[in-house]
């Protein structure tokens, strides 16, 4: 009897191994171990058996048992197995055919890379930012930075006049030193600022210029600051935005706005400079007429142009690329 | 403003040898220099030749044969690529072996098979100003073979171009670039003296002429002086040179010596044909209102009352003052007889006439930037000394009419103001050294200076301009630099983080941005079909843009237009920038907004809708809302206003068809307009912390057919109102249209999640906020559940 419970374990085992999918195995499994099978049926004679007996073949019939449900068992994983691996090579995709299209990354334009860039450092140099309107009047453009009505220097400026108010009285701004008067009026000193912005100037477009072109400027307004502030300041932005190794040079200038007023060179390593912008001492003309009194409060300011520094990080070399809104220049940064 | 070195050794001896040193200080005393030109150099081996013949090359079109004799007669075969030349002419030749001033070397060539024992130079080649367009044709009485320089008079000199500021009237002469050097240089300064000794003395000036001033106001100084016997002919060649070197043409002595002693002393000059002076005097007067002159240049200008008009003494009107002169009077060679006016002319009047009439000579820009009232006597006796011997007499004595001149004030200098302001450590004396070499009289008083300010820096009037030129002349470089003290922090505003998160955003959803001008032509907003009032530009470079934007629409459209035209489609662009309208009430400055615009070709307005969902999610913009609505220029049954807190802040949705094809745009065009700066005005970026619930959640789903005008937005709201704070969330999952439903209506379908925060929900709560949900959408659309 021992010996046919073991040739049912084994043949049954064999046949386990051979199911070919997992239906037929449940079905064999319900064959071999179910309450009809075989093994159940010697299971239910066992009653009528000796106790030694009883006890020997009731070992037989569990340990059949075991060797066909480990047989299943094994039949199963490899049959699942076998399946997964079956749906996965059905999902297969090529993820080359999708590498250049769909969903994209947008772009910033270069000159409010190059803006945020320096605004950054100024922050980081401890200054907040300004801004103002781009259509200005005559007095926060002009006469509030010392250039009186018909003062020669504002033929330094291509102003661009707006039919808007008495004529002559409004403009786009020429410069965004406008903003330096708002923000004396407005805020009581100490000013640590920067106010970037959109200027605007009667000319013609070409690889240099642009009607319409970007400027930072910078006013600090404080007790007893002096011109050697304002030299340690530029050198500071020069190390800071361009490298440890910049330095700057400041040159005798003139402004109406400032005075003294010098040009801002940065030095470069290698020896060669570049021509960044214009500084100088606040003349206290402005800021009386900002309501400061010049022996309370003194300051200076600083502007360059934003543009070109879109323009040369990447060796753009004609300006108005930066102005063309063609998507295969813009998608390049 | 062009110098030489020479010229200014004549007032400063003992400047540094090196030419480059001197540039550098140009530089440090804020004159920069634009440009150096070492002249006169490297021009060893370069010869005065004769044109003896010219034939064409045989196998070249673009260079000829030129047989010329270098000085012992034989012809010599040169191929030159100028044709400029005849016969006759003399010419320089750069001899076999010269080196010439930019470092190439002569050697005897053949040029397509034709030998070429030489080279014919043009001025730029010979390092000298003029143009490089042909070879440089000598004037008659030089002998063939004569060295160049010799010929030329030339002596090694360097040219400075320099770069003057408004507020330096002084540098703009030879005479006030030597002063400024020599006191950064720390060596002497003299102005000339003219040696008149050999001139004799005619009759006396106020016997031959007559001179009225009639507008002291303007014309602050009007003197004349009168020559006889005068002979006009060319200039010495070192005057002519000089004057050349500087740019101005040499014409005659007389005109050259006005010239001359302008560049020199600053001071300009005009020397009249006495003999053609009407009356035989001048009278300068404000021009009559519409009075009209034909001036040098061939040109008639017309007049206001603000220009000054030189006139004779009949009243006749000769020539602009300060400005230029007239044709009536010029000198000529058969002039004997020489009046020579300098005057004073106020500094404003001349900036305005010669802006106004377009005109701008060498005179107006001195007159405009303020000339040296004190100079003229010497410059009237430096005139004379110039024409030597081409002087017979003259005529004894001045005519000097006064007028008002500026005075020139005294002001007191704080040495702790100086120190104050520049962050240095400079003693009351130091500053009296650095200020007298330019003329700055410092006297001492107390710890501080009272300081005159000579007549030839009528800019400077206040104690700020006069620490300018301490500044200046201590060095800027000496000045130092520290970083101010004061403890401050930097940072960006909640507004200006926010704009630059709405950029990060966009960028981040694809979008590229783009800057187009905020200038556009009238016809863009005709287009475009913006109803607001725009503003002109008063002066505009060209009429494409004459007016302001008062949308970003036309802008972004152009750019798609082009992208299109370029074959870029499918654009997808932003926008931040200002548009300015006309206001409603009247204020101040135009109505001037800060828009945020998308715009994404090949896209419906579901694309505008998601983009800005997605805005406002990272702006944490809570209390909106979508309102169907039309508006201008956008597509009439694809737009929505966009409402934030109850208030309309613009448009999403698709442009109009009509538009887009004004602007010849052929793919659709997704939309989003909002005024950005009002937006952030506006409640946003909360984001209070509410704890998510442990307790399980449900779904139901409620599908309802609702008629096409009743927006899903209404039933959005229904919902949420009615299920309140269980809805944890909410999704319209389908929108149908088809079979199964009446024309004229779509079904909604949403799924409802409900969940509470402190119990799991029970069967009959859920029932309960299912029935709410159901009667809230019916009552307040009209829509009804599908069963």
């Amino acid at each position: 009897m021992i010996d046919d419970i073991e040739a049912i374990a084994a043949g049954g085992a064999a046949r386990l191994a051979q199911a070919t999918t997992l239906e037929d195995l449940r079905a064999l499994e319900t064959e071999l171990l179910g309450k009809r099978s075989e093994l159940s049926a010697v299971k239910q004679r066992l009653g009528a058996l000796g106790a030694d007996e009883r006890k020997t073949v009731g070992r037989a019939v569990n340990e059949a048992r075991g060797v066909l449900e480990a047989a299943a068992d094994a039949r199963r994983k490899s049959l699942q197995s076998d399946d997964l691996d079956q749906r996965l090579e059905i999902e297969r995709l090529d993820l080359t055919e999708y590498a250049g299209a769909g969903r994209r990354h947008g772009h910033k334009h270069l000159v409010t890379q190059a803006q945020e860039r320096l605004e950054d450092v100024f922050i980081g140099l401890g200054f907040t930012i300004a801004e103002g309107p781009e259509a200005e009047d005559d007095f926060h453009n002009f006469s509030a930075l010392n250039f009186p009505p018909g003062h020669p220097a504002r033929d330094m400026y291509d102003t661009l006049y707006l039919d808007y108010g008495e004529p002559g009285s409004t403009l786009l701004r020429t410069h965004t030193s406008p903003v330096q008067i708002r923000v004396m009026q407005s805020l009581p000193p100490p000013i640590y600022m920067i106010m970037p912005g959109r200027v605007f100037r009667q000319d013609t477009a070409d690889a240099t210029h642009m009607p319409v072109f970007h400027q930072i400027e910078g006013l600090v307004i404080d007790k007893g600051i002096t011109f050697a502030h304002l030299a340690g300041t530029i050198d500071a932005f020069s190390k800071a935005f361009f490298g440890g190794d910049f330095a700057s040079r400041l040159r005798p200038a003139y402004f109406p706005f400032t005075e003294p007023s010098a040009e801002f060179d940065i030095l470069r390593p290698d020896g060669g400079y570049m021509e960044l912008g214009g500084c100088g001492m606040v003349h206290p003309n402005v800021l009386a007429n900002c309501g400061l009194d010049p022996e309370e409060w003194q300051g200076f300011a600083f502007g360059f142009g934003i543009d070109r520094f879109a323009k040369e990080r990447h060796g753009v070399d004609d300006l108005r690329d930066l102005f063309s809104n063609d998507v295969r220049f813009l998608e390049q940064f | 403003m062009k110098v030489l070195l020479s010229w200014l050794r004549e007032f400063a001896p003992d400047l540094p040898q090196d030419p480059a040193a001197i540039g550098d200080a140009l530089g440090a005393l804020g004159t920069p220099v634009e440009e150096m030109q070492l002249i006169g150099e490297g021009l060893d081996g370069i010869v005065v030749a004769r044109v003896l013949n010219v034939r064409p090359h045989p196998d070249a079109d673009r260079i000829q044969l030129v047989d010329v004799d270098a000085g012992n007669g034989e012809a010599l075969q040169i191929c030159c690529g100028a044709f400029n030349m005849e016969v006759g002419d003399l010419v320089p030749l750069a001899t076999i072996g010269t080196v010439m001033p930019g470092g190439m070397e002569i050697a005897r060539r053949k040029l397509r098979g034709q030998w070429s024992n030489g080279m014919l130079c043009s001025p730029p080649e010979l390092g000298l100003p003029g143009d490089g367009g042909g070879i440089l044709v000598l004037g008659d009485g030089h002998e063939a073979g004569t060295p160049l320089r010799e010929a030329l008079g030339l002596e090694s000199d360097v040219l400075y171009d320099l770069e003057i500021n408004p507020n330096r009237p002084d540098a703009m002469s030879v005479a006030g670039i030597a002063r400024d050097l020599a006191a950064h240089h720390k060596v002497s300064f003299a102005l000339p003296v003219p040696d008149l000794s050999l001139v004799a003395q005619g009759e006396p000036v106020d016997d031959l002429i007559s001179v009225e001033n009639l507008a002291a106001d303007l014309c602050g100084r009007f003197t004349a002086r009168v020559l006889q016997g005068v002979t006009v002919g060319p200039s010495p060649r070192h005057i002519a040179n000089r004057l050349t070197l500087l740019g101005m043409r040499p014409i005659n002595n007389v005109v050259d010596a006005s010239n001359y002693v302008m560049l020199e002393l600053g001071q300009p000059s005009h020397p009249y044909d006495l003999a053609l002076v009407g009356g035989g005097g001048l009278r300068v007067r404000r021009a009559r209102e519409g009075e009209s002159l034909v001036t040098l240049d061939g040109v008639e200008r017309r007049f206001t009352t603000d220009d000054l008009l030189i006139c004779d003494a009949n009243d006749v009107p000769n020539g602009i003052g300060g400005v230029m002169g007239g044709a009536s009077s010029e000198i000529s060679e058969s002039t004997t007889d020489v009046l020579v006016e300098m005057a004073w002319f106020q500094p404003l009047t001349i900036a305005k006439s010669s802006r106004r009439l377009g005109v701008r000579s060498e005179a107006s820009a001195r007159f405009e930037k303020g000339c040296d009232p004190e100079i003229i006597p010497l410059a009237h006796e430096r005139f004379i000394e110039l024409l030597g011997s081409a002087v017979a007499r003259v005529a004894t004595g001045i005519v000097d009419v006064p007028g008002e001149l500026p005075t020139a004030p005294s002001v007191r200098v704080r040495t702790a103001r100086v120190n104050g302001i520049l962050g240095t450590e400079i003693e009351a004396s130091q500053i009296r050294e650095l200020l007298e070499p330019i003329g700055f009289r410092a006297t001492p008083t107390g710890e501080d200076n009272d300081v005159s300010i000579p007549s030839w820096r009528l800019d400077s009037a206040t104690e700020i301009d006069v620490i300018e030129e301490v500044a200046r002349h201590y060095g800027y470089a000496r000045i130092g630099a520290v970083v101010p003290p004061a403890v401050h922090f930097g940072g960006l505003s909640a507004r200006q983080a926010d704009r630059r998160a709405a950029r990060d955003v966009l960028v981040g959803l694809g979008l590229a941005e783009a800057l187009p001008m905020p200038f556009l032509a009238p016809a863009d907003l005709e287009r475009a079909e913006l109803p607001y009032e725009a503003i002109s530009i008063t002066n505009p470079l060209i009429a494409d843009e004459s007016v302001l934007r008062t949308s970003l629409l036309p802008g972004l459209l152009k750019t798609i237009a082009y992208n299109e035209s370029h074959r870029a489609a499918g654009v997808a662009i932003f926008e931040l920038g200002h548009v300015f309208r006309v206001p409603d009430e009247p204020q101040p400055l135009p109505d001037e907004r800060d828009h945020l615009a998308v715009a994404i070709a090949r896209s419906e307005a579901p694309a505008a809708v998601e983009i800005w969902q997605a805005l406002a999610e990272a702006l944490a913009i809570t209390d909106r809302e979508l309102v169907t609505a039309e508006a201008p220029g956008l597509h009439p049954t694809r737009t929505a206003s966009v409402l934030v807190a109850g208030e309309t802040l613009g448009s999403v949705g698709e442009v109009h068809p009509r538009v887009l094809e004004a602007f010849d745009i052929t793919e659709r065009v997704a939309w989003l307009e909002v005024d950005l700066g009002r937006l952030l005005d506006l409640p946003h970026g909360a984001r209070p912390y509410r704890p998510v619930s442990r307790y399980p959640s449900s779904d139901i789903d409620l599908a309802f057919e609702a008629p096409d005008q009743v927006p899903a937005a209404a039933l959005d709201r229904a919902l949420r109102d009615a299920v309140g704070p269980l809805l944890a969330q909410l999704e319209l999952f389908d929108v149908y249209r088809g079979p199964g439903l009446t024309d004229g209506a779509r079904s909604l379908a949403y799924r409802l999640r409900l969940q509470a925060s402190d119990h799991t929900l029970t069967d009959s709560e859920i029932a309960e906020a299912r029935g709410r949900a159901i009667q809230a959408v019916t009552d307040a659309t009209g829509a009804t559940l599908r069963s």
